[in-house]
């Protein structure tokens, strides 16, 4: 077994325990942290249907954006949906065998990889020509966007330019699943593809990235318009009756 | 036209986003309240010597407290999405008057302070310390916020900054930085029972003068009546309604409405203010407090139900907080709660807003118009920030948006709506809300007001309109103090419940 095998395997695992316990750590205070009033965003749906529609229009369509700003809306649904494409493509390297309909979007998530990082381009570019944009950037979101587009990079010249040795890196990923390892290919696009991944998932739940789980957790968004009809109270404002 | 040391925004019909102008609003602060005045709503008097522990022990209180302040200050991923929507920022170019900035202002302590990323790459994050410099900032730009929630309409994730700039507000009062303005009012309220001080005896005389005013102009005796037990009706409106121009005016419409009717109500010298500060400096003690005034009016008077007069942050403080607060609305299933929710009577929203009431009584043709007594005004509707962001009406989505039109329709025949991306759920605030309506900002006030200003300009020059009907006595006292700086009658503003007024048949008529 090589170093760096071992090193990659260390990484994932490490990386899978921070992304899946930090993102369970916030959604267990988003969860626990009592909303003591009811703020929805007006006109908000009056049933409980209504708000899973209305978090639903918001997750999928992005609703709220597209009323914002069409440039924003256009690049951010682009990118977020391609992602979820090439995510879904991935599947293939972690089940044996392949579910059908992971095989059939195949074509599709690969090249969703440029429509992603189309995407990527025209939300940085953003940052650096409208002069709101650029003044609330950190460095933080060009690391973000650099981190996003590397990913995008590396993994489309694996898909169309240099192909790696796809067959050992299934085996090693099911490997690491199985607690199993296996060698991992030592090709030099896939180390840089997989580390850029490694450190996406460990700065996943200490960055913005939390927007992610953030969404259906928002008041605004998550509250049904039914405040006449049913009594709201959190728990500490209640002590306030006693 | 209203002289002023600041440049006032031309009007050219259409609100361009400006560039961003870095410190443009810098020099705009309201003034400080001093120690007797924070003192009396428990809060230190002046900036206390702790004050940099107090201010994180105060933010990691209200990060448990508050959902959406945990995830607010998490989810905002830069996008841009508000930061052309804030009037402040259209009005004064000054980048920390955009949303998302504002925010920030709050987010980079908090990164700092509570978050792994902060403590271990301040400047990579843009976190920083809390600093003096920070308060100074804090104080001047969560005072530049009406808390109207455009920026919320627009925000991917629902980022409402009104949640941020009451918690900044909180804050600061916790740690003796209160505005004079706002809390100097909460005190008049817990003192005397509302915002303008009015005493009973003074709100009696006004009342009577009311009445007879009414007597000469119509002949027909209509009854302002106050602290009547056994009425059905409890009527809580906001205080400028008892002497201010226009809003007095809304007030006799609502009275001629009830007697039209022939409905017993009565107003409350307890509970005879319907605004409720507490919700500007998000404190939820005060807001309570302020609340409470109205639950035991309403046990002591025994009234069956309770109508809210015109007024934007209070309709939301009622429609979708006194449930909370107080009780009053249904569904209860604690003592507290049921207690007066037995004595309501279940057949009617609780709270109602006097526009719902007005308006079912047109539909069931309980009170009868002439709409052409409106013939001579030419009429548009602001939707209120509060109103249209805030609440509901009618018990239908939209509600707050089709109900005060369709009573103005009905009650006058000349109507033109603004810029469809002007009104409803994306109307711009009036500019003096959330606790700005204060001569001390006149200069934000006059600039946040442009976006408004321009909507109406073009149905002005286009439609001939001469009447912009608001039901919020906030929006009313801004743009009657705001026209003229824009070249108009200060006349041009008034109620919903004027043009009833105009409208309505007495049954006293000979």
């Amino acid at each position: 077994m090589s170093s760096i095998t071992i090193f990659f395997a260390i990484l994932f695992y490490l990386a899978t325990l921070v992304l899946v316990g930090g993102v369970a750590y916030k959604i267990y205070r988003y969860a626990n942290t009592p909303a003591p009033l009811k703020i929805p965003t007006m006109p908000a749906p009056l049933t409980r249907t209504g708000v899973a529609y209305r978090l639903g229009r918001e997750v999928v369509l992005f609703e709220s954006l597209f009323k914002s700003n069409k440039w924003t809306w256009v690049f951010g649904w682009m990118f977020h949906f391609s992602l979820l494409l090439v995510l879904l493509r991935h599947l293939r390297y972690f089940i044996h065998p392949v579910w059908e309909w992971v095989a059939l979007i195949q074509p599709f998530g690969r090249y969703a990889a440029f429509t992603m990082i189309a995407g990527l381009l025209g939300l940085w570019a953003r940052r650096f020509l409208v002069d709101r944009v650029r003044y609330v950037t950190t460095p933080s979101d060009h690391l973000m966007l650099a981190l996003l587009v590397g990913i995008g990079l590396s993994g489309a010249s694996m898909s169309f330019v240099v192909h790696t040795d796809i067959i050992s890196l299934k085996e090693f990923a099911l490997g690491l699943m199985a607690f199993d390892w296996q060698p991992l290919p030592e090709d030099p696009l896939l180390l840089i593809h997989l580390s850029l991944v490694a450190l996406l998932m460990l700065v996943f739940p200490l960055s913005k990235l939390l927007h992610a789980p953030g969404v259906f957790f928002s008041p605004t968004r998550n509250q049904a318009d039914d405040s006449r009809s049913r009594r709201h109270l959190a728990p500490w404002a209640a002590q306030l009756e006693e | 036209m209203a002289t002023s040391n600041f440049e006032v925004p031309e009007l050219t019909g259409c609100t361009e986003t400006p560039r961003v102008q870095e410190g443009a609003a810098a020099g705009i602060g309201s003034f400080l309240a001093n120690a007797p005045i924070q003192e009396a709503l428990g809060f230190p008097g002046e900036l206390v010597e702790d004050w940099h522990d107090r201010a994180i022990g105060k933010m990691g209180e209200l990060l448990g407290k508050y959902r959406s302040l945990q995830v607010f200050m998490d989810a905002c991923v830069h996008c841009g999405a508000c930061t052309d929507k804030c009037h402040y920022f259209l009005g004064t170019g000054d980048p920390k008057n955009m949303p998302v900035a504002r925010q920030e202002l709050m987010r980079k302590v908090y990164r700092r302070y509570f978050t792994f990323a902060g403590k271990m790459f301040p400047s990579l994050v843009g976190a920083i310390d809390l600093t003096r410099e920070v308060i100074d900032d804090w104080y001047k730009y969560y005072y530049q916020c009406s808390e109207c929630r455009r920026c919320s309409v627009y925000c991917p994730y629902g980022i409402d900054t009104a949640e941020i700039t009451m918690a900044g507000r909180e804050i600061l009062d916790s740690i003796g930085v209160g505005q004079k303005y706002t809390n100097e009012i909460l005190g008049k309220v817990h003192r005397i029972g509302n915002n303008l001080g009015l005493p009973g005896p003074a709100l009696e005389d006004t009342l009577s003068g009311l009445e007879e005013d009414v007597l000469d102009e119509t002949g027909c005796d209509v009854k302002f009546p106050i602290d009547v037990k056994g009425a059905e009706v409890l009527l809580i409106t906001p205080s400028a309604d008892f002497f201010s121009e226009p809003h007095v005016e809304s007030l006799i419409g609502y009275a001629k409405v009830f007697h039209a009717a022939g409905i017993s109500w009565t107003l409350s010298s307890m509970a005879s203010e319907a605004g409720n500060f507490g919700m500007f400096i998000g404190s939820y003690d005060q807001l309570r407090k302020v609340a409470l005034r109205i639950r035991e009016a309403a046990l002591e008077l025994g009234v069956k139900r309770i109508v809210v007069g015109e007024c934007g942050h209070a309709w939301r403080v009622a429609y979708s907080f006194w449930n909370t607060l107080i009780g009053v609305g249904g569904g209860a299933d604690d003592e507290f709660g049921r207690m007066l929710q037995k004595q309501l009577d279940g057949a009617y929203p609780q709270p109602a807003h006097i526009c719902e009431y007005t308006y079912d009584l047109l539909q069931r043709g309980v009170i009868q118009v002439d709409k052409e007594a409106n013939d001579h005004r030419v009429i548009t509707f602001h939707d209120s920030c509060n109103v249209a962001r805030g609440a509901g009406m009618g018990g239908i989505p939209g509600g707050q948006f089709s109900i005060p039109r369709a009573l103005i329709k009905s009650v006058a025949n000349n109507f033109h709506d603004m810029a469809a991306e002007t009104i409803r759920e994306g109307t711009f605030c009036c500019g003096g809300g959330g606790g700005l309506l204060t001569d001390d900002l006149m200069e934000l006030r006059v600039k946040g007001a442009q976006p408004r200003m321009n909507a109406l300009k073009n149905v002005v020059d286009g439609e001939g309109v001469n009447f912009m009907a608001t039901i919020c006595a906030i929006c009313k006292a801004q743009f009657t103090k705001v026209l003229p700086y824009y070249g108009y009658e200060m006349g041009m503003v008034g109620g919903v419940h004027q043009l009833v007024s105009t409208a309505i048949k007495l049954k006293c008529d000979k």
